[in-house]
């Protein structure tokens, strides 16, 4: 079971949740959309133990967690590869080099171990910041809409290799493209808002398999765009 | 390089022009000795020289090695500790409020003419910049940067040498680059007050006896020791930053 169990936090100024409880699927991507500011990010922090809960319970192994950030969060003073080494080095684990090289080389980038953060392109960073979160093959994977800030191609080509490569693990991922999330996601969660809380409406695509091609893809994005409507949890 | 070399001597050539023209309108050499005088003092007295431009530097050194030490085991106390920071951060800023100028007749009275009233007098002086530069480096670390530390579940150990140390050495060689630049001014101080050897002393004496073309020579030389630290001090700085791109 991973998710929440009638947990309560706030932020300073902000009560975020009351009583909340939402269950994630394993072994499945989920991806969480609502407005700007309505907490999403909040949910994926309190799931990786950044925050203290009031009460309730978090129900997720912190162990087999891997995060993922809206921004690299590459360490500028590393190379590429010794940021994909990084979990070992924090942890005291002994590094596995042939696995870094490994990953760096599915996530295109196996000529640039050497290179520093700042020579590389933005979508080059954030291959590298997914080479550094599948490295420790955790089977919980966070991710903090870890392509906002790419454009439209490298967005596409990122969001297919991590489609490939985060198969079988459990992943949630906040996003505000409805797209993205009718592309990567088995299972899609609305947050709408109602004063100071935060609810969880039930998955708008169902029990429908991914859409395989353009026009079924295209279609989802239609009926997922009219439910956000209809909840009225656009972004603006 | 080749164009901040050229400035540098685009610059001594006009200070030297000044200097030249200043000497012909009727200064006395006492007053103000000629490029030739302060030149020949060089010629004249190297050992002299060197060996009080080596006092100085040694305590320079050793100014440089306690003010900075001190300031680095302060300012990582007080970035780790909150209890730590209540406690020191206000006498830190504190000591800053009173002139170490008034401290180094006192410090000269209690620690004597030789070399630890001058150290002291400098490390005090460097210390607040390695210090509050530095805290305010690990103070200031990305959040993102830390929280990814945090769901590694990093010890707090591991995170703060690989995260919060590299992440504020840029910090730490601004306030290292100030120290460099405070250590002469503290140790002359320190010799000005009360000393029997070092350069601020030579100068002092030479003053004293109208050799302003040997006083001369001792603050060039001073000038030398400030500019090889901080060359010194950039060098580190290049070895041990990350390029920004």
């Amino acid at each position: 079971m991973l998710g929440f169990d009638g947990v309560s936090f706030s932020w300073p100024a902000q009560r975020l949740l009351h009583n909340f409880s939402l269950a994630f699927a394993e072994g499945k991507t989920t991806a969480l959309l609502g407005a700007s500011g309505i907490g999403k990010s909040s949910l994926l922090q309190l799931l990786a133990g950044l925050h203290p809960i009031e009460q309730g319970k978090i129900l997720v192994d912190r162990s087999q967690i891997a995060w993922m950030g809206q921004q690299d969060q590459l360490y500028p003073w590393l190379s590429v590869v010794d940021n994909v080494l990084l979990p070992s080095t924090l942890t005291g684990q002994p590094p596995d080099r042939h696995r870094a090289k490994y990953l760096l080389e599915r996530v295109g980038l196996a000529h640039r171990i050497s290179a520093k953060p700042h020579q590389l392109s933005g979508g080059m960073r954030q291959r590298v910041a997914l080479a550094r979160t599948l490295y420790t093959d955790r089977s919980v994977i966070l991710m903090d809409e870890p392509f906002a800030m790419l454009d439209a191609i490298t967005k596409l080509r990122l969001q297919t290799l991590t489609g490939e490569l985060v198969k079988g693990k459990t992943v949630i991922m906040v996003t505000h493209d409805p797209a993205e999330a009718c592309r990567l996601a088995d299972e899609i969660v609305l947050l709408h808002h109602s004063p100071l809380e935060v609810t969880a409406l039930a998955a708008p695509t169902g029990a429908a398999p991914r859409p395989a091609d353009d026009l079924g893809l295209f279609t989802a994005q239609a009926a997922l765009l009219t439910r956000l409507e209809a909840y009225d949890i656009s972004s603006e | 390089m080749t164009s901040r070399l050229s400035n540098f001597f685009y610059f001594l050539g006009c200070v030297m022009a000044l200097w030249v023209i200043l000497t012909h309108q009727g200064i006395p050499d006492y007053l103000l000795p000629t490029p030739q005088q302060v030149g020949a003092a060089f010629v004249q007295q190297p050992t002299l020289l060197l060996s009080q431009a080596a006092i100085t530097l040694s305590e320079m050194g050793l100014a440089l090695l306690f003010g900075v030490v001190g300031g680095v085991i302060i300012a990582v106390a007080m970035a780790s500790h909150r209890w730590i920071r209540r406690l020191f951060y206000p006498l830190v800023m504190a000591s800053q409020v009173i002139p170490v100028f008034t401290l180094a007749p006192l410090l000269v009275l209690w620690l004597g003419f030789g070399i630890g009233s001058k150290v002291v007098v400098a490390a005090l002086i460097l210390f607040f910049p390695v210090c509050l530069t530095l805290f305010d480096g690990l103070s200031r670390v990305p959040q993102q940067w830390l929280d990814l530390a945090a769901t590694l579940q990093a010890s707090r150990w591991r995170c703060f040498w690989q995260v919060r140390w590299p992440a504020a050495l840029p910090f730490f060689f601004s306030g290292l680059q100030m120290a460099v630049i405070l250590a002469p001014i503290g140790v002359v101080l320190g010799e000005w007050v009360g000393a029997s050897q070092g350069l601020g002393y030579l100068m002092m004496q030479s003053t004293a006896r109208m050799e302003t073309a040997t006083s001369f020579a001792a603050l060039i030389c001073l000038m030398g020791l400030a500019v090889i630290l901080s060359g010194v001090v950039q060098g580190l700085r290049r070895y041990f930053l990350w390029p920004t791109g």
